[in-house]
């Protein structure tokens, strides 16, 4: 016992003695102390987050812009002129930005409605075990990195395309066909996410007033949820259009308009990849390869909005 | 039709096509776990990779892999966990909260190329370091930075309330709240968040290509020292990662065995990726068990 009043007994410290009394009462205690440093530490963390966005916007703006003002080089003739010749100084990235819109919308059209036939069967048809066995393959599949989907892309579906119609099979062709692969799973498990969602009360209140499984998928889930489908759909679209090396290893790279899908062609991403590291920073055919860079930038928060926009109208 | 035909109809053609899909999808695995598990021996693990004959193994790109994922956690976990303290605990509704959300969210959805070309211009032109783990594993904080915040972020708000009220009433300051009650309670939440996006840190390719650079000097792995040259530790060599190499492999065309070296390396990849998702899970389990208790 007396060992116990020992340890309680309070410590005469050094502030104590000299400090008075009201002084110490004043100051602010260490509690005080470590809520202003805790604070301190996890605002700094924000700004340079927030730091490190405008650095990347200016930094990406400022490269991208330089073709247009250090090089003269025409705005107009760079979004609608088709020929991307760096080499006669001619920078037309209209063969680009229409392969790139091309395979995204492709393979976002392609994508969704297998989605939301997966994502139906697993939700509503199929018993509950079958989508606890599922979602692990579809978190794998969702991981899985592009390169491998390129690479499957390269040795499979390539070959495979070339055989079918003939010609070599890079194209456009083959790169929906693999950022389809890629996206779809994501999709996917967004879908089924989204139709989870759905309060069971309307499917009961549904069934109810004598409604087949048929009508109450077609009528009551999917309308309920389709503010959600339709986020998962631009999501998809989102990431299959800055997708770089799976689509650099079987679109051709062959930067001229497309004529068929099952042409070489490039997109703005694939030009980049193979462009960067073969050019000379700082000469105007190095800029071009910025500018592509910043209108991907652009695009990437063009897909933003239309998520915020698609989101928006959900809640209302 | 009679609506009890339509439904009868319909839900067979849902199956049938879902049954396709599914179908596709899992021969699409199998192809990769069948062509890339027969040539991933002990031997291909543990042998350094060959520029022009076959033969060649993985070793070096598997352990610039997983180093970077390791130097890329040690900058970006502790950034990230301070960002969602303030976002889940400090942060008060207003614009600038607001902005700083969407500065997070902008900064997530960026392709990762892009990404890597602001890493290639800042890091490895502006600050010198060259090709290099260093530079590579900053631009996968970058891109790592947003996941992470919101899954921090969501981690920490499922503490319930009430546990932050009786904390503060006890008179401990918000910060020890945060420190003793919300992140021992978030834990589980935060360490999931950090083995899923170590995965995805552990297969980006596109924004390594020109910032960790696309080969490896011949390291000594015996040399413990950091800062040596030849140390397989040393942050400033340029080092190739597993997915980089599948790409590099496949696009030169210099190795004979390129379908044999990059069938194994993706199977590797895909496990590794099993592994990390399966570890998320397990964790996930035993907690929830604990808790149930």
């Amino acid at each position: 016992m007396d060992e116990l009043n020992q340890s309680f007994k309070p410590k005469p410290t050094v502030a104590f003695r000299r400090k008075k009394t009201t002084d110490r009462l004043l100051a602010p205690s260490v509690e005080t102390r470590q809520e202003w440093g805790g604070k301190l530490v996890s605002c700094l963390a924000i700004l340079l987050i927030g730091g490190l966005v405008v650095t990347l916007f200016a930094f990406l703006i400022n490269k991208g812009l330089a073709l247009f003002t250090t090089d003269k080089f025409s705005l107009g003739a760079f979004l609608t002129s088709t020929d991307w010749r760096p080499s006669h100084h001619h920078y037309g990235a209209l063969p680009m930005i229409a392969t790139s819109f091309a395979v995204t919308v492709l393979a976002g059209v392609l994508a969704l409605p297998l989605a939301l036939v997966s994502a139906i069967a697993i939700t509503e048809l199929l018993p509950n075990w079958v989508y606890r066995v599922l979602q692990p393959v579809i978190e794998l599949l969702v991981g899985i990195p592009s390169v491998v989907y390129g690479y499957v892309g390269l040795t499979v579906i390539v070959p495979q395309l070339g055989r079918m119609f003939g010609g070599t099979g890079f194209g456009i062709l083959a790169a929906t066909c693999v950022l389809f692969l890629m996206i779809l799973p994501t999709m996917t498990s967004m879908t089924i996410d989204n139709l989870r969602q759905v309060p069971q009360q309307y499917r009961l209140a549904s069934a109810g007033l004598g409604a087949t499984r048929w009508q109450t998928i077609s009528r009551v889930v999917v309308p309920s949820a389709k503010s959600g489908i339709l986020t998962a759909m631009v999501f998809g679209m989102a990431r299959a259009f800055g997708e770089a090396l799976a689509v650099q290893m079987v679109i051709g790279n062959a930067a001229i308009m497309p004529t068929c899908l099952l042409s070489s062609s490039a997109t703005l991403t694939s030009v980049l990849t193979t462009g960067i590291g073969n050019t000379v920073m700082g000469t105007a055919s190095n800029n071009a390869l910025w500018s592509l860079a910043l209108l991907l930038l652009l695009m990437s928060l063009a897909f933003n909005l239309l998520l915020r926009v698609i989101s928006r109208k959900g809640v209302r | 039709m009679r609506p009890e035909k339509t439904d009868k109809l319909a839900t067979m053609l849902i199956l049938l096509l879902a049954g396709i899909t599914g179908l596709a999808v899992l021969a699409f695995l199998a192809y990769l776990l069948v062509t890339g598990l027969p040539h991933v021996s002990w031997h291909f693990l543990l042998s350094p990779a060959k520029a022009f004959q076959s033969g060649g193994g993985i070793r070096d790109q598997l352990f610039n892999s997983l180093y970077l994922v390791v130097l890329t956690m040690l900058v970006s976990v502790p950034l990230a966990l301070c960002a969602a303290i303030y976002l889940s605990e400090y942060a008060v509704q207003n614009r600038l909260t607001a902005a700083i959300r969407l500065a997070v969210e902008v900064l997530g959805s960026l392709p990762s190329v892009v990404i890597g070309l602001f890493g290639y211009l800042v890091f490895v032109l502006q600050f010198g370091l060259d090709f290099s783990l260093l530079a590579g594993a900053l631009v996968l904080t970058i891109l790592n930075l947003p996941i992470l915040t919101r899954s921090f972020e969501d981690a920490l708000q499922q503490v319930p309330t009430l546990q932050r009220q009786a904390g503060l009433g006890l008179g401990m300051s918000k910060w020890r709240v945060t420190t003793k009650i919300v992140l021992p309670g978030a834990l589980p939440g935060i360490i999931t968040g950090m083995i899923l996006s170590a995965g995805r840190v552990f297969g980006e390719a596109a924004a390594l290509i020109y910032t960790a650079g696309q080969s490896t000097p011949a390291v000594d792995y015996g040399n413990w020292n950091p800062f040596s040259p030849t140390s397989f530790l040393n942050p400033l060599r340029p080092a190739e990662t597993l997915a980089v190499h599948i790409w590099k492999v496949n696009s030169e065309g210099l190795v004979p065995d390129a379908r044999a070296v990059s069938n194994g390396a993706a199977a590797v990849l895909i496990i590794t990726i099993l592994l990390f998702n399966l570890l998320a899970r397990l964790i996930g389990y035993l907690v929830k068990r604990r808790f149930a208790k």
